[in-house]
């Protein structure tokens, strides 16, 4: 969402409507006002409560472009929530078909699904949830220009992949746009979460790994609690709908721990690399092609 | 000395939550630590082997491998994760 954009939804009165918001008008361009029906203010009643959420908060949402990337343990809780919640459109990238093994931690597909792409039984679900959401399907891999073209289009990226690889691309492609970037990642019993905010000196996800990560660990190999990817991506869903909307402070600059065995959480200050090959002003005077 | 905290797999792994290190010459920075951790052989190289990635914190701010470590210094040794 852009700052104009913003300001002029933070300045001007919100009349309530009495007619059903028209999905066409609400979700592709954030320049648009958008104005929300009784029954919107009604489905999303619990939230315009919010002190700072108000009917602003949710016409920013309904007003805002997400990708998602992945559609996995991560995925399923942040689809559902921002669906859930009223983020006008979503992009949900995720080039797998759903295998049996999925379902013990991947909320968003069903038994009668195995075998779908998981981009589509995503879509019969969060139509299902939410109809007023847009969702957009990519269901090829994303190289890294597609990444970019899809980055351009979008306010807001959620990273819910399960590769180090992928993980680099999707930072590469945001901060080369400026766009913000929610990124989680859980294996066994542990996740970690962070946000950045694709800002002008970092930092970014590839201060956090100066160093290649050279071998996954997949939920394949080493198993995942279910749980544990819920507690991770509605996190990660929750930053992305404070991003979104201005509620509260964004995790930007820090990251979070989680070791569930024990149940600790680690707070970490992550400050933006001097040497980052992405994001620091020796990477932005050069061709920026570094992911 | 230096306090040394273990996170997640590290924690299992190694049997143990948490540690005090003297301060010696040969512990100048996060990876001069952890170097001397594998030393110790055994599980210890296994958890902590050479060339594998470790996310190293120095009171709670996340740092690169040749940053300085001093005196009363906390480490955090995080394993990194990327599944989803």
């Amino acid at each position: 969402m852009d700052i104009t954009n913003a300001e002029r939804i933070e300045s001007r009165e919100i009349p309530c409507q009495d007619h059903r918001l028209n999905p066409d008008q609400a979700m592709i361009d954030t320049r648009c006002v958008v104005d929300l029906s009784d029954e919107q203010l009604l489905r999303y009643g619990r939230q315009i409560l919010l002190p700072d959420f108000g009917i602003e908060g949710q016409e920013r949402l309904a007003a805002a472009r997400v990708l998602i990337v992945g559609l996995g343990g991560l995925g399923s809780p942040v689809a559902m929530y921002l669906a859930a919640a009223g983020v006008g459109r979503i992009h949900l990238a995720d080039f797998d078909r759903i295998d049996l093994s999925n379902l013990q931690r991947q909320i968003l597909h069903d038994t009668d699904h195995i075998g779908w792409t998981k981009t589509a039984s995503a879509c019969q679900r969060l139509a299902r949830l939410n109809p007023e959401v847009e969702i957009i399907a990519i269901q090829s891999r994303l190289s890294t220009e597609s990444l970019r073209v899809v980055v351009a289009q979008v306010d807001l990226v959620v990273d819910c992949c399960d590769n180090f690889a992928t993980r680099l691309a999707i930072n590469g492609a945001c901060f080369a746009a400026g766009v913000p970037l929610v990124s989680g990642a859980a294996i066994r019993m542990e996740g970690q979460i962070t946000a950045f905010s694709g800002s002008s000196g970092g930092p970014c996800y590839r201060c956090l790994h100066p160093s290649e990560v050279h071998e996954d660990r997949t939920c394949s190999a080493n198993g995942v609690l279910a749980p544990l990817v819920g507690i991770i991506g509605s996190i990660q869903a929750t930053e992305a709908i404070k991003i979104l909307t201005g509620l509260g402070t964004p995790l930007y600059g820090r990251l979070l721990l989680l070791d569930a065995a024990t149940m600790d959480w680690r707070s970490l200050s992550l400050n933006a690399d001097p040497e980052c090959p992405v994001c620091s002003r020796e990477a932005s005077g050069s061709s920026g092609t570094s992911l | 000395m230096i306090r040394i905290c273990y996170f997640a797999r590290f924690r299992e792994q190694l049997g143990l939550a948490q540690e005090e290190v003297p301060c010696q010459p040969g512990i100048l920075t996060a990876e001069d630590l952890l170097a001397h951790l594998r030393a110790r052989g055994g599980v210890w190289a296994e958890a902590l082997p050479e060339g594998d990635r470790v996310m190293t914190a120095i009171n709670q701010e996340l740092v690169r491998p040749e940053t300085a470590i001093r005196d009363d210094d906390e480490v955090g040794i995080f394993p990194p994760v990327t599944g989803g």
